[in-house]
């Protein structure tokens, strides 16, 4: 048996820290103590499996999975990429899922109680796999600005919410994408909790007119990069083995 | 100078306060997919004590975090995770995994599933095999992480509005002190005090084994969060 390899550590200078006092919520919902760094274990190299069974047929396309009466109000995209890992290998058959507010800005969610009106033909949710070479994309109309509490005149840039597994519980990521030449990308409290600017550049999606489709709807580009692994230079075994 | 053609990881964000409708729709009462992910963490199929665990996770002001999304990632009866890499067979109908959203008025959740297996420990680095004497503690009194089983545990991450960055931590249970004793990522722990908020209280209700596990995300018990 195979000692199975780990995954790179995570490079924390990437991501935003956990405490980033101009985004307010965080600073009661951070930790104070570091994390303790674990060697990992079967526990963390591995993590959940997904199949196509557990997905609809509609599940990828915003603009009909929750049509009632006609397609949502809004400029139509096309958000595509490939799902890497650091070492730039595809990532296949991961599940990836999105959500974000309508075109005006508004979430079909209890909580949210701003003033646009909800799109009675738009859910504002989906998920898909990523094929064998790592490729996922969506269908969706793109979402709106709107304006949030943090200080009195905040305001999130459209965005669509991502969450991505990898094949282990350690690759677990959640993030948003933003959309090339947005003027709220730099005033928004939370995308600045990213402490880089390359950091932030790969979160904004860029347009792809090659993949629109003409008359129709334009299109996004937005990869993703999951932690790598390592090969096994040096092969460890287990114990008895 | 050559470089290094790594790519690097996209960073977090927030998953924001309506992680809810895009992650637990079903739970959120919002009926949109045919089937929801992370109901069925073990089917009726899947082996082992029937158990569920419930708790809150609070935050620094010692309130409730009443919009938080949790996932679970355990191994079954037989410490195996439903996984190519998860050490063997899984009987049918254990998916291992669960995701959980808490209840938007008291910030309580709760999850069934079964009780996992003691799961191996990672394989020693041939460099460092530790002698007997180191395998019992080293210098700060703490347990090399390559040598028992790790005790019974289910990996769980949390996501919420104003969480940067997923957290991750680990539940153990109270009746398996034995195990605990000896687990080597709580014996990594060096502040003893602090093991104890990874360590999930048995109980029961209506016959039912039901254990407490409250995650303090911050102040005077802030549970040991892990970098994995």
């Amino acid at each position: 048996m195979k000692t199975p390899a780990e995954y790179y550590q995570r490079d924390r200078d990437r991501h935003p820290p956990a405490y980033a006092p101009s985004y307010k919520t965080s600073v009661a919902r951070s930790p104070r103590y570091a994390l303790i760094s674990l060697q990992q274990s079967t526990s963390e190299i591995t993590g959940p499996v997904f199949g196509h069974n557990d997905l609809g047929a509609l599940d990828h396309d915003l603009i009909k999975n929750y049509a009632q009466t006609g397609d949502p109000v809004g400029e139509r995209i096309i958000v595509h990429g490939r799902v890497l890992d650091e070492n730039a290998r595809p990532v296949p058959n991961t599940l990836v899922e999105v959500w974000q507010a309508n075109a005006g800005g508004r979430y079909r969610h209890k909580k949210d109680t701003y003033l646009a009106p909800i799109d009675p033909n738009f859910g504002g949710c989906g998920r898909t796999m990523t094929d064998e070479n790592g490729y996922y994309f969506f269908r969706t109309v793109k979402p709106g600005a709107y304006p949030w509490r943090n200080m009195v005149n905040n305001w999130r840039p459209a965005h669509i919410h991502l969450s991505v597994f990898g094949a282990s519980f350690c690759q677990r990521l959640v993030t948003q994408l933003y959309f090339e030449g947005d003027p709220l990308i730099p005033l928004c409290p939370i995308v600045q909790t990213i402490p880089d600017a390359d950091a932030i550049g790969a979160l904004t999606a860029k347009l792809d007119l090659n993949a629109t489709i003409p008359l129709d709807t334009i299109a996004y580009k937005f990869d993703i990069v999951l932690r790598g692994r390592r090969s096994t230079l040096f092969e460890n075994r287990l114990e008895g083995n | 100078m050559q470089r290094l053609n790594y790519l690097r990881e996209t960073p977090s964000q927030t998953a924001g306060p309506y992680v809810h409708i895009g992650l637990a729709p079903g739970a959120a009462g919002f009926d949109i997919y045919e089937h929801e992910l992370g109901w069925d963490i073990a089917g009726p199929n899947a082996e082992g004590e029937r158990i569920r665990i419930e708790g809150r996770v609070i935050d620094g002001t010692g309130n409730p975090v009443k919009d938080v999304l949790l996932e679970a990632w355990q191994a079954n009866a037989h410490g195996k995770y439903p996984h190519p890499e998860g050490g063997g067979e899984v009987e049918d109908g254990f998916r291992g995994w669960g995701r959980v959203i808490t209840d938007f008025d008291t910030g309580e959740w709760g999850f069934d599933t079964i009780k996992p297996g003691p799961v191996p420990a990672r394989a020693p680095l041939a460099s460092m095999r530790p002698t007997a004497e180191e395998e019992q503690k080293d210098a700060f009194g703490r347990g090399h992480q390559g040598l028992r089983a790790m005790a019974p545990h289910i990996n769980l991450w949390i996501v919420a509005r104003g969480i940067n960055i997923g957290l991750n931590t680990r539940l153990y249970f109270s009746d398996e002190e034995e195990a605990n004793a000896t687990d080597p990522v709580i014996n990594l722990i060096e502040w003893e005090s602090r093991r104890k908020t990874l360590i999930a209280q048995r109980g029961e209700r209506y016959g039912q084994v039901v254990y407490r596990f409250d995650i303090h995300i911050q102040g005077e018990n802030e549970t040991v969060f892990f970098d994995i």
